[in-house]
């Protein structure tokens, strides 16, 4: 008998194209409705048919939200997961599924609990089947709620018909029979409690909590050319621009993108472009034009590895230094990097008031990884959204550039007022006008690259303190690897070694050195250089100790951050 | 120049410091085309806060500093996306987007080619020299062969840019092409470049007294003519006008009227409020939230 407590990590895997997230999507459903904490995440190859993609799924008694290298069940829905995955294999691994799915040399090796899961298929009339088969077999094996898959079969295949509803029916049910069965019979023991609190949750993606955090934030304008994997949060504007009544537009490429939504910021809108590396290096002469012109914008870019075309469909935190960095000459530009799907959301909505504020391009930085997670968590609270509107009416006399204490200038927009508004993005004087006087060019400099930015690095958010304030170790992440260091944190079990978060990377408030005193600083993140390291030095000059870090283009895994925690406190 | 300018025109006369000293060489049939752009807004009866001109980089670029209406100075062949962001987050504007041959045939290219089948609402002028201005005399998509320039100093041998044909032949919603050298036809052309609804391309052909001592005043006198007896509805009729080369046909070559962009995009089916008067929607965030716990 295998027994499962706690925390179960089931993995699937199969060719793209064979519907292997049509039973993730079933089964994450009905077993978050059952009250179980879920969590997924999927790795896939850049191709549209074949090859092997894999789904983790982790079902818990508790909150978890970070990628296990560990699997306890593994259910291949093709021959060739097994070594896809090999060093990912455990002696507890259960292999359920079909013998054919098994390559011959591991066969001997593996734990496999025979299913006919295409036999069961073609009971109930077709191979079509299997996928809801499967489903219901997982769910069965937690003895999870069987209405739930129903009520998600009917949302999915209601519009193929009754017929095709009724017989998915029976194939979720005869799959969740034999799993309720393989327990009975002692062959698979799962012992996960149920939290009654789950049910009321949400299950969200990375993706959409960027999306509907843009939506909060009053994005009304959304343009971008598709770039894996951010063109979700596309998909997922266009999805909603009837309700929310906002211009979604697929252009030509990335340049227009930008110089669209730059457009669309100068007339007033919040605009926002979703891009990656690739996509985001052809608008680096944009955002050099929103720095001068002073033109707010906000830009979504997921992270894959680079460089150039890198690995399309995986994950890096490794554009650090390109959004850092992009456009030329100096001009300030915020970059924040949610850890968690709240703050993706909450950092997403407040990018807009940002941009709006400070007259600065926003960068929110996410990366594969992080926008194909999903798990439960409670419905984000909307009216903790601050809607911030920093328009102004242009009277007569408005000077688009007028030089302030602080760097920032009224920003008006064309139409509001009798005024008119005049943009550029040569040096220019108060007005706008084009200027060559040095005088000007240097009061105009100090302007956008020291006012402007000190007044924001003042008003930048500070890290998030996890564990101890005196813990002798301070391990630094940013972005999307807080959870896996957070639970890597909790696994080690150690008083004296607390987690730094930063979710505003760039400019750090001067405040924020306070933290690393008199600390072992170890850094974690997902890139070969340690940009973010780096960048602590130079911009506080702070120098870590020890550096952790991943760059096969896949995502930490518990387990690897906490070896490399061990490597250096034990 | 003795022309009747209309009343109106100076309202669009700029006042600011910066607008005193035109950097145009004298002479440039630039200054016709500054003429000719007042004119027309006032004879539309426009206010400037209702105009937004953005331009690209180039000498003709930087229209929107000897102008009083919203302007934005943009870079080098992107006047029109960014124009067509304007245009889609406040279509109560009239929106123009501007600059020379190079910035909106060279680099700007691929916008040209998108906005048309985009067709959002704005004008585009291109003030057509047949040459680099700003950046001081070398050949442009639209020189003629042969030219020699500092930079090809064996006579240009690609072939000239035809934007009119081009137009035509994608479909673009207007396309007409004049010389500035006729101040009330130019006019005229562009206020209904201007009126019309959807993409309008107007190619403006102007001497650059600097650099292109071929293609003069008088030369563009005695090369051009007008078309009298066109209709610019028939697409076959204005293929064959647009592929003529010497003289070149001025007037408005085509026209097809369609739904503009603004007009298709869901943000404006019910409602029309410009971008910037909206605010956000907790509502519908909050029911996106409430489904997504079922
Ligand atoms: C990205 C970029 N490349 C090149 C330049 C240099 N540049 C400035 S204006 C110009 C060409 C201008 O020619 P045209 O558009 O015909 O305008 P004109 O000056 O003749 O009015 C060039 C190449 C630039 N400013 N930006
Ligand atoms: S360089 Fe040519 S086009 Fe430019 S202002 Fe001088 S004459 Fe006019």
């Amino acid at each position: 008998m295998s027994e499962f407590r706690e925390d179960v990590s089931i993995v699937l895997g199969g060719a793209a194209g064979q519907g292997v997230q049509t039973v993730e999507a079933i089964l994450t459903y009905a077993l978050k409705k059952s009250g179980y904490h879920v969590y997924a995440n999927k790795e896939y190859m850049s191709r549209v048919r074949g090859g092997i993609n894999t789904t983790e799924i982790r079902v818990s008694s508790r909150r978890v939200r970070a990628f296990v290298k560990r699997i306890d069940i593994l259910v291949p829905f093709k021959k060739g997961t097994l070594s896809w995955v090999k060093d990912r294999l455990g002696e507890n691994t259960v292999v359920l599924g079909e013998k054919e799915n098994v390559e011959e040399d591991f066969l001997d090796k593996v734990n496999l609990v025979e299913v006919p899961l295409t036999k069961m298929a073609m009971e109930v009339g077709s191979q079509l089947y299997l996928n809801t088969t499967a489903a219901g077999l997982i769910v069965g094996l937690f003895h999870g709620d069987f209405e739930a898959v129903k009520e998600y079969i009917r949302k999915r295949f209601g519009s193929k018909g009754e017929n095709v509803v009724e017989k998915n029916i029976e194939a979720a049910r005869n799959g969740y029979d034999l799993g309720v069965k393989l327990c009975e019979d002692g062959t698979i023991g799962i012992e996960v409690q149920k939290d009654e609190k789950v049910r009321e949750e949400v299950l969200l993606t990375g993706t959409e909590a960027v999306g509907i955090g843009a939506f909060a934030g009053g994005m009304n304008f959304l343009s971008f050319y598709p770039m894996s994997p951010s063109t979700g949060v596309s998909t997922f504007a266009a999805q909603h621009a009837e309700d929310f009544e906002i211009v979604v537009e697929q252009v030509g490429d990335e340049i227009s993108a930008i110089n669209m939504a730059l457009g669309a910021w100068y007339a007033g809108a919040r605009a926002m472009v979703s891009t990656s590396g690739g996509g985001f290096a052809l608008m680096s002469e944009a955002l050099s034009l929103a720095g001068m012109a002073e033109n707010p914008v906000v830009v979504h870019l997921a992270q894959r590895p680079g460089p150039a075309t890198g690995l399309p469909t995986r994950t890096m935190q490794g554009d650090l230094n390109l959004v850092l960095y992009a456009g030329h000459g100096d001009f300030p530009r915020i970059i924040l990097a949610p850890g968690s799907l709240e703050e993706a959301f909450y950092l997403t909505s407040e990018a807009f008031n940002l941009a709006d504020k400070y007259q600065v391009p926003v960068i929110i930085l996410t990366d594969q990884y992080f926008v194909d997670t999903y798990y439960n968590l409670p419905a984000p609270d909307v009216e903790k959204v601050k809607f911030e509107r920093h328009i102004v009416e242009a009277e007569p006399g408005y000077r688009r550039y007028e030089l302030t204490e602080d760097g920032i200038s009224p920003r008006a927009v064309p139409g509001y007022g009798e005024e008119v508004v005049v943009a550029n993005g040569n040096e220019h004087d108060e007005w706008g006008d084009i200027t060559e006087d040095a005088e000007l060019t240097i009061k105009m400099q100090e302007k956008r690259a020291i006012k402007k930015l000190e007044t924001i690095k003042k008003n930048a958010h500070l890290p998030k303190l996890i564990g101890k304030e005196n813990a002798k170790y301070l391990a630094i992440a940013w972005g999307s690897t807080l959870h896996v260091v957070e639970e890597a944190l909790e696994k080690l079990g150690r008083e004296d070694v607390a987690l730094l978060h930063f979710s505003w990377v760039y400019p750090l408030n001067p405040e924020v050195k306070e933290f690393f005193e008199g600390k072992v600083l170890i850094d974690v993140e997902s890139n070969i250089t340690g940009q973010f390291a780096e960048l602590l030095k130079k911009e506080l000059g702070i120098e870590v100790h020890h550096k952790i870090l991943k760059y096969d283009g896949r995502p930490f895994s518990v387990e690897e951050v906490l070896e490399g925690l061990k490597g250096v406190v034990e | 120049m003795n022309v009747q300018l209309p009343t109106g025109r100076e309202l669009f006369e700029p006042k600011r410091p910066g607008s005193a000293e035109i950097a145009w060489c004298p002479g440039c049939g630039n200054f016709g085309i500054r003429n000719i752009l007042i004119s027309t807004l006032a004879e539309l009866g426009l206010k400037p806060s209702e105009v937004a001109i953005v331009s690209g980089i180039g000498q003709a670029a930087k229209m929107p500093h000897y102008i009083n209406a919203n302007g934005y100075h943009t870079l080098h062949g992107r006047s029109i996306p960014i124009a067509t962001g304007v245009k889609a987050s406040n279509p109560e504007l009239t929106v123009i987007a501007e600059g020379g041959d190079g910035d909106m045939y060279a680099e700007g290219g691929n916008h040209l080619l998108h906005a048309i089948r985009r067709n959002p609402d704005i004008t585009v002028l291109i003030h057509d020299n047949q040459v680099y201005g700003l950046t001081k005399g070398q050949a442009s998509p639209t020189t003629m062969k042969g030219m020699k320039t500092p930079t090809q100093p064996w006579g240009v041998f690609e072939e000239p840019f035809n934007p009119v044909a081009l137009g035509v032949a994608l479909d673009a919603s207007f396309v007409a092409r004049t010389f500035m050298g006729y101040f009330k036809e130019s006019v005229e052309i562009i206020k209904k470049a201007i009126r019309h609804k959807g993409l309008a391309i107007v190619d403006i052909l102007h001497p650059c007294v600097s650099f292109n001592k071929v293609n003069t005043y008088a030369w563009y006198k005695e090369h051009t003519y007008w078309m009298d007896d066109h209709d610019p509805h028939d697409r076959e009729a204005a293929f064959r006008r647009a592929l003529e080369s010497d003289p070149l046909p001025l007037g408005i070559f085509y026209i097809h009227e369609k739904p503009s962009f603004e007009e298709q995009v869901p943000a404006y089916k019910r409602d029309k409020t410009p971008l910037w008067k909206r605010e956000p929607k907790p509502e519908l965030v909050k029911k996106f939230f409430e489904e997504k716990k079922l």
